[in-house]
């Protein structure tokens, strides 16, 4: 605990400082500029852009040896991760627009053969005298131990980089994810706007790599601005929810992973934005699993409700029986189906609001109300109180409910 | 806001006794009660009761957005319906679908799918064959013989994405008719086809009808329906009416259908009855 | 050079062909019905699968471990469709949220317990080891018709065997209703069919298989299998009869070359050490898939596709 909590304070060594400082930021860029792509319904691109930079690390590592050096700084690394990353990406959008495959079979094409070409790539690396100590495989899962000083200023810097990167771009990459047509037709280019979109989000997966690892990378771009939707409805706020959410996680995973011994930053920082995750599609106010299933019940007895009484202002016989457990429940109908005293009372007033509805169609035929009329908005809602007095001026006296079915 | 003061209104319901499961009438080929569906916290579909009639062409109109293609689901079992019941042919719908051919909304498939136009009407017969059984070449003659009837005999190997619309659309109906029902539910058959396929799925029905088959279609031109059709059901979340197009599609129906959507001009062109 | 073929590379040829071919054929339908993705899911969560199994049994025997990875497959896919129900969130979103989600869970877990013993780690894992599923008692081409010598072929061989078969038998059976049910769901539901049975039954039969080949030859390979032969099968003909075939044939092709390439590969280049077959073969699947994509006769779309489904 006093481990965590100096973690959090920043007080565990300059090192963990700068990682936590640069997970928080990276959680952050990595969370805003994940809305736009899953607002765009393309999460998963950033699935294939990260799978695709191992091949690139393969290739980096092998060329810096070929020139003469150790192969490890993590600058080249990096490097040669965004250059097949970019490789990865266009592939996927030229096989998704020229040939018929569907953009997912193109994600998923791309992920595995470039996978497949970086294992190669490792496998080959082994047997290269200056590979045995690579390495490399840390860039699977990520790993800041034993991190050297100047690749957590790598994060820091990058993670900062992305973020402002993300503020400069937020107006037209909101715009874009949210309305392409719209964009287009206001003048801006919506193809460039999406490159540009693809590219932060691998900036983010390469800055990420040495931290969480290529695999897990894409869970800090699709897990934020999943936890973000839930509590907004707009999309300018998604982004800096999300964004949030993920400097949080970022931030937290790597005090918590700092703590302690055999607890992986990556892992760690995945498993916090999914426990945010979990609180949010639970709880969530509007979106949220409980209050969904409460209003569900609570609209399903609504309608069975209206219907029993429709049927009794009708006399009908009611059918269902949830509609007669509705009922009985509220006291309108008798255990022997009888309509009670309060039953009849409620029937009445449904019948006349049928009355009022029949001749507020007559009376505002123009005024769009017909997708009103749907059986359970109140007319309350729809007229004034004078314009429903002038339908029950016009309905005249009292007349059995039968004759106005 | 003050309240309207009460209306005192009499009450048939006096004697709202629950009555048992009325008898549904086994003759009816497809009866609806109180079928509720939503989608969300709006119902799409509210409280609809219908009977559609035998040997009878029945068409089932309403604005954009009135729950027709959603009631004709939530009656297949297609989309869950939130109350009602459905009856087809006097017996619950998992009894009697093999009496029932559907033709979906032709946009509701890829029609990128590797499949040849003859393959899509042998799905037809897939219920009737089974996982297994050997499809024959009477199975196979019997499905040339419905792509015939539609005029798409020619077409047979052809790869279904290379179909026009109105080609598609028949492939779908020669499908529903491999399936040799007695109730047909078409969703928008003439939506977007051609004049040629229009005046060929409408011969098609008519003759389904002289067969003693029942027919409904949700269709959207107001301005065939007293030609084509004998029935109308008209709704816009709620049923409107229903009956004989002589007697039930008149403009005062229409205008409580469609309300302010329909401009006087067009009611000009129907053939409206005399309400 | 035929008694070396039989002993260190018939097996691992067989394994890796029968991995291939299981993966391709459910994959077919995957993409059709565009859930390719899910391929991508389930053998990321192979991992927490057995790393939990080895945590409850103590033990890397292989049916805890097939079983635990069929486990965590079938919370993977019940999971996704529960967020993206209950959350109304987007699938490739909620498989998002899933898998990552999971697989983290897999690596802290793997952290944490002590499996210094056993060979137990994420490279495996992901990579396989194809190369060392050879066939010891194996002296030459005989070795075929011999009974002590069969009884000590690599489990795998026996495993993926029989999952291979069952994929393909349950293909045969449940042809027509997978057919109508990927073409036209709607009326596949109104005919009477349980479009929602068969959904899952194409997921857990993928499972199976990703869990077979997967215990032989990593989860790369699995993924690449899913997706890359059916695809480019796709481009090639336009009947979906056609298609399995082909992808039958891309994937066994895929599995040969790969195989080649990487054990006498660097030979050719000079190079004494062979490189990773899984590797190999996924990036053999996708220059097939690369070839497809610019000479396939029916690469583009003709008529008018479904609009985009969310």
């Amino acid at each position: 605990m006093g481990n965590f909590l100096s973690a959090l304070l920043l007080q565990a060594g300059y090192n963990a400082a700068l990682v936590a400082t640069g997970s928080a930021l990276l959680g952050f860029a990595a969370g805003a500029s994940g809305t736009f792509l899953f607002l765009r319904k393309r999460a998963l691109v950033s699935d294939a852009v990260a799978h695709a930079t191992l091949p690139g690390v393969g290739l980096a590592f092998i060329l810096m040896v070929a020139l003469g050096g150790d192969g490890r700084s993590l600058l080249g690394l990096l490097a040669g991760s965004a250059v097949t990353a970019a490789l990865g990406l266009l592939l996927v959008e030229w096989i998704a627009r020229r040939t018929r495959l569907s953009e997912d079979a193109a994600i998923g094409a791309v992920l595995s053969v470039f996978f497949g070409v970086g294992i190669v790539l490792l496998t080959v690396i082994q047997t290269m005298s200056a590979g045995r100590q690579a390495g490399l495989e840390s860039f699977l899962l990520g790993s800041t131990a034993g991190m050297l000083f100047q690749d957590a200023v790598v994060i820091a810097v990058g993670g900062t980089l992305a973020v402002l990167a993300t503020y400069l771009l937020r107006r037209p990459m909101t715009l874009v994810a949210f309305d392409p047509e719209y964009a287009a037709a206001s003048g801006y280019d919506v193809r460039r706007i999406d490159l540009a979109m693809m590219g932060l989000v691998m900036a983010v997966t390469v800055i990420g790599l040495k931290l969480v690892g290529l695999i897990l990378i894409v869970a800090m771009l699709i897990v934020p601005p999943v936890t973000a939707r839930f509590w907004t409805e707009r999309a300018g706020r998604v982004v800096w929810i999300a964004g949030a959410l993920g400097g949080v996680a970022g931030y937290l995973g790597a005090a918590i992973s700092a703590s302690a011994p055999a607890l992986p930053t990556g892992p760690i920082i995945v498993l916090v934005a999914a426990g945010l995750f979990l609180l949010s599609l639970v709880l969530a106010p509007a979106r949220g699993v409980a209050a969904a299933l409460l209003r569900h019940r609570r609209f399903q007895r609504r309608v069975h409700r209206r219907q029993g009484l429709l049927a009794l202002a009708r006399s009908e016989p009611i059918l269902e029986r949830y509609t007669l457990r509705v009922l009985r429940a509220e006291g309108l109908v008798r255990p022997d189906g009888v309509a009670t005293e309060a039953g009849r009372a409620q029937a009445a007033k449904v019948a006349r609001d049928e009355c009022r509805w029949d001749i507020a169609r007559q009376v505002h035929q123009d005024a769009g109300l017909t997708g009103r009329y749907d059986g359970l908005t109140p007319i309350e809602e729809v007229f004034t109180a004078d314009e429903i007095e002038a339908f029950d001026s016009r309905l005249g006296g009292p007349r059995p409910v039968g004759g106005l079915a | 806001m003050t309240r309207p003061t009460e209306t005192p209104i009499t009450l048939a319901a006096t004697e709202g006794r629950v009555t048992p499961r009325a008898a549904i009438p086994a003759d009816a080929p497809l009866v609806l009660r109180g079928l509720t569906v939503s989608y969300g916290e709006k119902p799409a579909v509210f409280s609809v009761d219908a009977t559609f009639a035998p040997e009878a062409m029945t068409a089932i109109i309403g604005p954009n957005g009135a729950g027709k293609s959603t009631m004709l689901k939530a009656a297949l079992g297609v989309i869950p319906r939130l109350s009602g019941e459905v009856a087809v042919f006097g017996q619950p719908i998992d009894v009697a679908r093999d009496r029932i051919a559907y033709v979906p909304q032709r946009a509701s498939v890829d029609w990128d799918f590797p499949t040849t136009v003859i393959d899509v009407v042998l799905m037809g017969l897939y219920r009737r064959v089974g996982l297994l059984g050997r499809l024959t070449g009477a199975h196979l003659s019997r499905a040339r013989d419905c792509l015939d009837r539609v005029g798409m005999g020619d077409f047979a190997a052809r790869q279904i994405g290379q179909l026009s619309g109105g080609q598609q659309q028949r492939v779908f109906l020669a499908r529903a008719l491999a399936q040799d029902a007695d109730l047909y539910l078409l969703d928008e058959p003439f939506a977007g086809v051609d004049a040629a396929t229009e005046r060929a799925i409408i011969d098609v029905l008519k003759a389904l009808k002289a067969q003693k088959k029942a027919v409904v279609c949700v269709h959207h031109d107001l301005a065939t329906v007293a030609s084509y059709f004998d029935e109308v059901f008209l709704i816009n979340v709620r049923r409107i009416a229903q009956g004989p197009v002589a007697e039930t599609f008149t403009a005062e129906n229409l205008h409580a259908t469609y309300g302010g959507r329909l401009a006087t001009t067009h009611l000009d062109q129907l053939d409206l009855a005399q309400g | 050079m035929g008694n070396e073929f039989v002993q260190f590379s018939l097996t691992p040829m067989l394994i890796g062909i029968l991995a291939a071919v299981a993966c391709a054929l459910p994959g077919n339908f995957l993409i059709l019905r565009r859930q390719a993705l899910i391929g991508d899911a389930i053998s990321h969560v192979v991992l927490p699968g057995i790393v939990v199994a080895f945590l409850v049994t103590g033990t890397v025997a292989a049916i805890p471990m097939l079983l635990g990875a069929a486990g965590a497959a079938l919370v993977a896919v019940v999971l996704i469709e529960a967020i993206k129900r209950l959350g109304r969130i987007e699938p490739g979103a909620a498989m998002g949220v899933t898998f990552t989600t999971l697989f983290a869970a897999g690596v802290l877990i793997l952290e944490q317990t002590d499996t210094s013993s056993v060979h137990l780690d994420v490279e495996h894992a992901l990579m396989g080891n194809l190369e060392s599923l050879i066939w010891f008692r194996a002296k030459g081409w005989g070795s075929l018709l011999d009974p002590v010598a069969l009884a000590a072929l690599p489990d795998e061989l026996g495993r993926i065997a029989v999952v291979c078969a069952l994929v393909v038998v349950l293909m045969i059976v449940f042809w027509r209703w997978l057919k109508i049910s990927t073409f036209d769901e709607g009326f596949a539901q109104a005919v009477g069919l349980p479009v929602t049975a068969i959904g899952l039954g194409l997921v857990a039969t993928a499972a199976v298989a990703a869990v077979a080949a997967f215990d032989a030859v990593g989860s790369i390979i699995v993924i690449a299998m899913f997706i890359c032969p059916p695809a480019a099968a796709r481009l090639v003909t336009n009947r979906l009869e056609h298609q399995v075939m082909w992808s039958v044939v891309f994937a066994v092709l895929s599995a040969v070359l790969g195989y080649v390439f990487a054990g006498y590969g660097p030979l050719w280049f000079g190079s004494q050490n062979a490189v990773s077959a899984a590797g190999m073969i996924a990036a053999v699947s996708g220059v097939i898939l690369g070839l497809a994509c610019l000479f396939g006769p029916h690469r583009s779309r003709v008529g008018v596709g479904r609009e985009e489904v969310l």
